[in-house]
């Protein structure tokens, strides 16, 4: 028999239309394959910047996400309870009408009680511009319960943080350091940057209490024990700097090491010594000089009447015996031999293989530099570090560990992306007055410089309901979303009216302690209404928050809409170009739903809020695609930078009509190239300077030092001590003083109640999974339908436990009985599981027997948003004191074998969500 | 067809770096998504959305756990697909003729127009390469996307099998294993690449590349301290550390 | 190795049909005129009802004759023939012992022979495969032989000669047994050769490919409790051998006819457990061995 002649050459499909995928931050390109007009197959877009043709696994499956049953059909009022499914489908018309009817009179009387909340945000720039033109004060996205503490962390310290704001040199660095990071927004760019160092046989060191996905191909992993990172980062800063294996001309010209600190006593003690103009000092040559002056040379080592160097304060304070590797290993859970090694590879690879590009460059003192020196040893970290409530000082200190390496900016180290770097004196302050039919005063959030910034009202408590940018959380840069839902129900500061939230799962796998927020959610006050009177959401899917909201506004998915990823928000920038893209309707959706950021610009024009309507009060936009073609936030400078004016201006330039069309042709992406010569040394290179400004990053060149020492923070804790006008309450001040040092500390997380509670529990991201909405993908749940929870050897053993047992785990939140697995590669204290796989039954179109709820469970039931009370009678919430950022990691327990149950405990009535979707 | 060729011109299969997956997934639902509207049937999938989900994919992703004699355990990612193998039994196996080997480039494939659904071939493949479509009942295996490699209707570069395209760290590698040459040969020959259960007899054509050696304890010579600090104080410590004496 | 009860109706009614005619075909039971209709009808009841039960196990039997094209190479595919060929060797035989005539004893010799071949070709589409090393053993076609012949003899009432191969086939049974428990082993592979990952230390699952189901875990990786097997294996070499040896020992048509069930119950256990024992090779990568796991 004759082989069969087979066709190897098929036709792939009818055409192939080129977006922007969205089943994560990461935003990688994508060509969609349609027959007949209906998706057929979704690869990677090989010429686009971020994934550069490659998809991750729920990239790879979106057409599953684009055909889910649980897709919402239509918009819905709530009919039944709260929390009870019942809702009745209506107009578009009406749902609109019925928003403006509750948000109308409230805005001219009193817009602080909306609180307009937005989770897996991607339009940032839109939703805050809405809040602000609305005037309520009340406005953040997700990063609070997110990833603020590694924001607001690099932002206070080198002016970039990690994903959008910078990344490592993957194309030159030989060593590589992962703090903690299971998958990350920026999940291909780190497979493909690991990747190539492989190819290269680089070096990857995983610093993770769990051993598994990048840190499975970690060349050397330290299972570090949970929030401990700063000290071990200290004591590698500690082994440095007694070897002198510090870049000190890097620390003298382009960090705040040389400044000097005041010692005269007082309320400037500790901050920098300044001229006249407010210019910091250094001495040079002998001379006090402002650190900017052409031809300075800053002395690390000077003392000015008694006041010395950031670098002298340093090195004193690392160089305490108290970090040396020997006094921290038992509580880093790591040799101090392998401390002393790790330490000394840094200091080898940064100093010894160092490498060198031929490159000439001016710095902002018109400095010459003949070559720009690389220190090839680079660093990346996300919420195995933020998340806990030592967090934000932790991420300084890993900045510091980079800094005092010159390795930011540096060929081979960590590189910022436009644009950024950006530090915290770029951004603005957070703004607050509310003043009824107005605007509020002026954006949200931002970086405060000081107690003069902070959201307070005239008797000082927290103007916002999050209680952000307070004496609780000064530096809360992303607003704490994990605290409106109890703030609302508590009144606490004080109460609101409606509660408006787009795109977070707020009633399951985004709150704490999700058993008590369901319950704030139907809660009912004396009068028979509901504590949170108002509930307007936002989702594309039947989640369980759908159930809880009494007005559904139904989102397109993420192929029937316009979206912006945009420089004025969390664009898509390399290294070396500053780059945006967009979302556009590459087919049409068959239900009657729309995009929420149109939905939401038809809102603002019939609340006839500034900015969305004309002069004569008609709308200013059609749509969101619209909006972002003629939008301007100031002249020139709209949500897409590519393609202005003519078509041919890049940044800055007249609207163009053409302008999605021209992005669509483009592979739905722009990007504007750095200039050769400009790639390196950003913060301080007259030709990146200049470029930004050219393009209209920045309005005028901002060179800036690195905040080795934070002034800020200092300012802070200045007040703590009792100086200036506004005043912390007593019992914040001592939390205060510990929390805001301005050089990086290490403190135990708060909540540690070791004693009772001895095991760590964590939760990672699945790489096939996405939070919540994974499940709902046909292909996915066969990947991870349920999740285990994951122990270590010693306690495999000490509780005897076998495959198919299961075990109580109880917090002093709760307890959750849930199956077990063992793990031998796993730090011996701690338990962990995949996040989010736990379900409720009745949603996301699933059987309520799925396995994602009946053996599937959340950690997040044994996680309090309050501390347990301490001395001071406080519940301080479960965040960390600097940003308010949820402490997730901090999480302790105690585990016991039990006999099976038929499912994983707690178990929730089932949701009865049949009735609104597909 | 069920004999085997006794030479193939081509070796074409894949090379599966152990030391760089990371276990993503991201090639078992790109096979997934590609072969669903590609070479034959579709890969379907039963109680989707209910209880107990199962389905065909063509390529898996298991995740081990090694724990050496002395140091810390280790993970390693470990994707699994049809191997193309030399000596395949699924093929000789095969009552029909639709299972067979390709003369051209070795590559394993079904002829599902003539497989009856018997699952022998299933039974004879040591690796759990083939998954019966139990819709069609006809059997599916991993076609090495040959209606991609090919696929004049493609752009040059994306005649890769779709699993090696999407492949966000470059874990797997396409090529010709008879070409001692290409890419995949030299990886093999550089990496240690290695076979499945090779004492099956069926000489596989993938290759697994070995993980590198972890955890190895620091060759270099520790930092040494400048000077005792304890012993001179932070002073002479600076003193040194800025080149002052 | 999945119980599938298609698989086990065929393998044990097939063979005991083939096994019985190949008896008949030799003259073991000179029956004539109805009763060898009958005799005949029950050995093609058997045989034919076992093939057919076969085709239920497949995905696509509407193109069960494509089966027959690969005898060259495919142990299936020569059963396919061989049973074709046997059924129709044999049927002169069986219309000539029910409408009385003769067929030369050479054709009878050479159907007799078919009819083992195709007991035979199915005994060897298991053996054949590698990857199931219980049944990469050259005991089990004497195995499939065994109950063919010993079945057969007892269907033909030959207590002596039943009574001498249900012993033999105990025999082979417990042998079988013993040495199927440690093919496994003998086949070397573990989860270390099936991942390559053994050299550097010992290895085991830390996670699952996936947690749904699929056709791998459902057909290759059945696992039966061991406690429970071993219960089974008792009843299947009492029932499928000792008691009928025993039956036919004291003989006497009743108990010959009695000890056919009996064995039949003991042939399913016994064919049931055949399958349910057998471990494929693709259940270390799953890290799935029988009796390791529940
Ligand atoms: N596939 C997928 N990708 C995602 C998401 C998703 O749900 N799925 N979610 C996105 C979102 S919103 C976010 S915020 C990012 C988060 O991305 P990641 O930062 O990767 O977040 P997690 O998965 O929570 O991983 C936290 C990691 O930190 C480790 N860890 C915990 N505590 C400590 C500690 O004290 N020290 C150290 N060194 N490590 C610790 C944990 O073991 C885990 O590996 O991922 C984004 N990307
Ligand atoms: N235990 C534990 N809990 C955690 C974490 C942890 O590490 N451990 N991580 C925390 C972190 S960092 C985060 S960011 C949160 C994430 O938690 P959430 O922000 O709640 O994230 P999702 O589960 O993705 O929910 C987002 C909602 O958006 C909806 N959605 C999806 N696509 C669209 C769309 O196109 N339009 C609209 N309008 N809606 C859509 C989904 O259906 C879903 O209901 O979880 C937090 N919770
Ligand atoms: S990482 Fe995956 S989910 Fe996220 S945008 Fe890229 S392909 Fe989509
Ligand atoms: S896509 Fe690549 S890295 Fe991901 S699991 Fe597959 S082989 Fe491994
Ligand atoms: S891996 Fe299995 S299916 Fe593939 S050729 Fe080898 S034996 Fe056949
Ligand atoms: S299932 Fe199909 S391909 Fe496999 S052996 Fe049977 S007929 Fe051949
Ligand atoms: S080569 Fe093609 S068919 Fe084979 S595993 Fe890769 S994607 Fe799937
Ligand atoms: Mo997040």
């Amino acid at each position: 028999m004759a082989q069969p002649k087979i066709d190897t050459s098929p036709k792939v499909s009818d055409e192939v239309r080129q977006t922007t995928c969205y089943m994560c931050a990461c935003r990688c390109g994508i060509n969609v394959h349609l027959k007949s007009g209906k998706v057929s197959y979704i690869e990677g877009n090989r010429a686009h910047p971020v994934n550069k043709g490659v998809l991750c696994a729920k990239g790879a499956s979106g057409i599953r996400q684009v055909n889910a049953p649980s897709r919402l059909r239509a918009p819905l009022r709530r009919v039944g309870p709260r929390g009870s499914g019942a809702f009745e489908e209506i107009s578009w018309d009406e749902a609109l009408g019925l928003a403006v009817e509750w948000l109308g009179p409230l805005r001219d009387t009193a817009p602080e009680k909306l609180a307009f909340f937005t989770g897996r945000d991607q339009s940032q720039s839109l939703t805050s511009f809405w809040a602000q033109n609305y005037g309520t004060p009340n406005y953040a996205a997700h990063g609070g319960f997110c990833s603020v503490n590694m924001a607001a962390g690099g932002i206070y310290t080198v002016g970039g943080a990690f994903w959008e704001f910078g990344q490592p040199d993957w194309e030159r660095t030989k060593m590589f350091v992962l703090f903690g990071v299971a998958e990350d927004h920026d999940s291909n760019p780190i497979k493909m940057g690991l990747g190539r160092l492989k190819a290269r046989g680089a070096k990857v060191v995983g610093v993770n209490p769990i051993r598994s996905g990048y840190n499975a191909v970690a060349d050397d992993w330290f299972g570090v024990t949970p929030g401990a990172d700063g000290l071990l980062i200290l004591s590698l800063i500690h082994c440095l700097l007694a070897a002198g294996k510090v870049d000190l001309d890097y620390l003298a010209r382009f960090t705040n090491a040389p400044l000097l600190v005041r010692s005269d006593e007082g309320a400037e003690k500790g901050l920098f010594l300044r001229d006249a103009d407010g210019k910091a000092l250094v001495m040079s040559g002998g001379a006090l000089v402002p650190f900017d002056r052409a031809g300075v040379r800053p002395d690390l080592g000077a003392v000015y009447e008694g006041h010395r160097t950031v670098f002298q304060h340093m090195a004193e304070r690392y160089l305490s015996p108290d970090y040396a590797p020997e006094a921290v290993a038992a509580r880093v859970g790591i040799d101090a031999s392998r401390i002393r090694a790790l330490a000394a590879d840094l200091a080898r690879v940064a100093f010894d293989e160092a490498i060198e590009i031929a490159q000439p460059w001016v710095d902002f003192r018109g400095d010459r530099h003949d070559k720009m020196i690389g220190r090839p040893v680079s660093f990346h970290a996300m919420r195995g570090i933020s998340a806990h409530s030592n967090g934000f000082q932790t991420a300084r200190a890993l900045h510091l560990l980079q800094v005092v390496l010159g390795t930011v900016e540096t060929p081979g180290g960590y590189r910022f992306k436009p644009p950024y770097p950006k530090p915290a004196e770029a951004h603005p302050a957070p703004h607050c007055k509310v003043t009824p039919g107005k605007p509020l005063d002026g954006p949200h959030l931002g970086y405060p410089r000081g107690p003069e910034h902070l959201c307070l009202d005239a008797s000082g408590n927290p103007a916002r309901i999050d209680k952000a940018f307070s004496w609780e959380n000064p530096l809360s840069a992303h607003g704490v979303m994990h605290m409106v839902i109890a703030n609302a129900h508590a009144g606490d500061p004080y109460k609101i009216d409606t509660l408006f939230l787009y795109m977070a799962n707020m009633a399951w796998n985004s709150s704490m302690n999700t058993a008590q927020v369901m319950e704030m959610l139907t809660d009912k006050g004396e009068d028979g209404e509901y504590v949170i009177p108002r509930i307007i959401y936002s989702d594309a899917y039947a989640s369980e928050m759908v159930a809880y909201a009494d007005l559904i506004l139904p989102d397109t998915t993420y192929l029937e809409r316009h979206d912006c990823i945009s420089l004025l928000d969390r664009p898509i920038s390399e290294p070396d170009a500053a780059g945006d893209s967009i979302r556009w309707p590459v087919i049409e959706p068959d239900r009657d739903v729309r995009g929420f950021q149109s939905v939401l610009i038809d809102l603002g024009a019939r609340l006839g809020l500034p900015g969305f309507v004309t002069p004569e009060g008609a709308p200013l936009y059609r749509d969101y695609g619209d909006y972002i073609t003629n939008h301007q936030r100031r002249p020139g400078v709209g949500p897409l930078m590519g393609f202005r004016g003519d078509g041919s201006e890049e940044g800055r330039g007249a609207p163009n009509p053409d302008q999605l069309q021209r992005y669509i042709d483009n592979g739905a992406f722009y990007q504007a190239h750095v200039p050769e010569g400009a790639d390196f040394y950003k913060p301080w290179n007259k030709a990146y300077q200049d470029w930004a400004v050219k393009i209209g990053l920045y309005d005028a060149p901002q060179p800036y030092l690195f905040s080795i020492y934070s002034e800020p923070m200092r300012k802070f804790q200045l007040a703590a001590e009792g100086f200036g006008t506004r005043q912390p309450p007593e019992a914040a001040r001592a939390r205060l003083k510990q929390a805001m040092d301005p050089l990086p500390v290490w403190y135990a997380p708060f909540g540690d109640d070791a004693a009772s509670y001895p095991v760590h529990a964590l939760t990672q991201r699945p790489m096939a999974m996405y939070h919540s909405w994974g499940s709902q993908n046909a292909w996915l749940r066969q990947i991870h339908g349920y999740n285990p929870l994951y122990v270590p050897t010693k306690i495999w053993q000490a509780n005897g436990f076998a495959e198919g047992d299961w075990a109580k785990v109880t917090s002093p939140n709760g307890e959750i009985v849930v199956p077990v697995a063992h793990m031998a590669a796993l730090n011996e204290h701690t338990v962990w599981t995949w996040n989010a796989i736990g379900k409720r039954k009745g949603t996301w179109g699933l059987d309520p027997d799925a396995p994602e709820a009946t053996k599937g469970f959340l950690l997040n039931h044994l996680i309090s948003e309050l501390l347990p009370a301490k001395g001071d009678g406080m519940r301080w919430s479960n965040s960390d004191p600097v940003t308010g950022q949820a402490a997730w990691f901090d999480l302790r327990v105690r585990i016991e074998k039990v006999d099976a149950p038929t499912q994983a405990q707690p178990v929730f009535p089932a949701l009865d969500l049949k009735g609104v979707q597909v | 067809m069920t004999c085997l060729p006794g030479h193939t011109e081509k070796k074409l299969g894949l090379a599966i770096d152990l030391d760089t997956c990371v276990g993503c997934h991201a090639c078992v639902t790109a096979c997934k998504g590609w072969n669903d509207q590609g070479y034959g049937v579709p890969l379907t999938d039963q109680d989707a959305y209910g209880a107990d989900p199962s389905g065909v994919f063509l390529n898996r992703v298991h995740s081990y756990q090694v724990q050496p004699e002395t140091g810390a355990a280790q993970v390693i990612n470990f994707p699994r697909s049809c191997l193309h193998c030399e000596d395949a039994p699924c093929v000789t196996v095969c009552p029909t003729g639709a299972s067979y080997k390709r003369v051209e480039d070795g590559i394993v494939l079904v002829n599902e127009s003539d497989c009856i659904g018997c699952g022998l071939c299933a039974w004879a493949c040591p690796y759990g390469a083939r998954e019966m479509d139990a819709e069609a009942g006809v059997m599916k295996k991993c076609t090495l996307c040959v209606d991609r490699i090919y696929n004049e209707n493609l752009p040059e570069e994306d005649r890769e099998p779709a699993c090696v395209r999407t492949c966000p760290t470059g874990a797997r590698h396409f090529g010709d294993f008879a070409d001692p040459d290409s890419k995949v040969s030299q990886l093999a020959a550089k990496r240690g690449g290695f076979d499945l259960m090779p004492d099956m007899g069926t000489k596989p054509t993938n290759k697994y590349l070995a993980p590198r050696p972890k955890d190895r304890r620091n060759e270099a010579s520790l930092l040494a301290p400048l000077l005792d600090i304890e012993a001179t104080g932070f002073a002479g410590w600076l003193d040194r550390v800025l080149g002052k004496i | 190795m999945h119980p599938a009860p298609s698989v086990i109706i065929f393998s044990v009614l097939s063979g005991l049909g083939f096994g019985f005619m190949a008896f008949m075909a030799l003259g073991f039971l000179p029956l004539t005129g109805m009763w060898a209709f009958w005799a005949w009808g029950v050995g093609y009841a058997l045989a034919v009802g076992g093939l057919i039960a076969s085709t239920t196990h497949l995905g696509n039997p509407q193109r069960a004759l494509k089966a027959f094209s690969q005898w060259r190479s495919s142990w299936l595919s020569r059963e396919g023939w061989a049973a074709v060929l046997a059924l129709f060797a044999l049927a002169p035989i069986a219309l000539g012992d029910w409408l009385g005539f003769g067929v030369p004893f050479v054709w009878r010799g050479l159907a007799a022979a078919l009819a083992l071949i195709t007991v035979f070709c199915t005994a060897m589409i298991y053996t054949q495969i590698k990857a199931v090393p219980r049944w990469h053993h050259w005991l089990t076609p004497v195995m499939f032989m065994a109950f063919a012949l010993a079945g057969g003899a007892l269907l033909a009432m030959q207590a002596a000669l039943a009574f001498v191969l249900l012993l033999a086939l105990a025999v082979v049974m417990l042998v079988l047994f013993y040495t199927g428990d440690r093919q496994f082993a003998r086949a070397g592979q573990t989860m270390g050769t099936a991942t390559g990952l053994g050299l550097r230390g010992e290895v085991s699952v830390f996670e699952q490919p996936h947690t749904g189901g699929n056709y791998l875990l459902r057909e290759m990786i059945f696992v039966v409790a061991r406690k429970h097997a071993q219960k089974l294996r008792v009843i299947a070499v009492l029932f499928a051998a000792v008691l009928p040896a025993l039956m036919a020992a004291v003989g006497g048509l009743g108990l010959m006819l009695a000890a056919v069930p009996v064995h039949l119950v003991g042939a399913f256990a016994a064919r049931w457990l055949f399958f349910a024992e057998a471990e494929h090779v693709v259940g270390l990568y799953y890290g799935k061995r029988q009796g390791v796991l529940r």
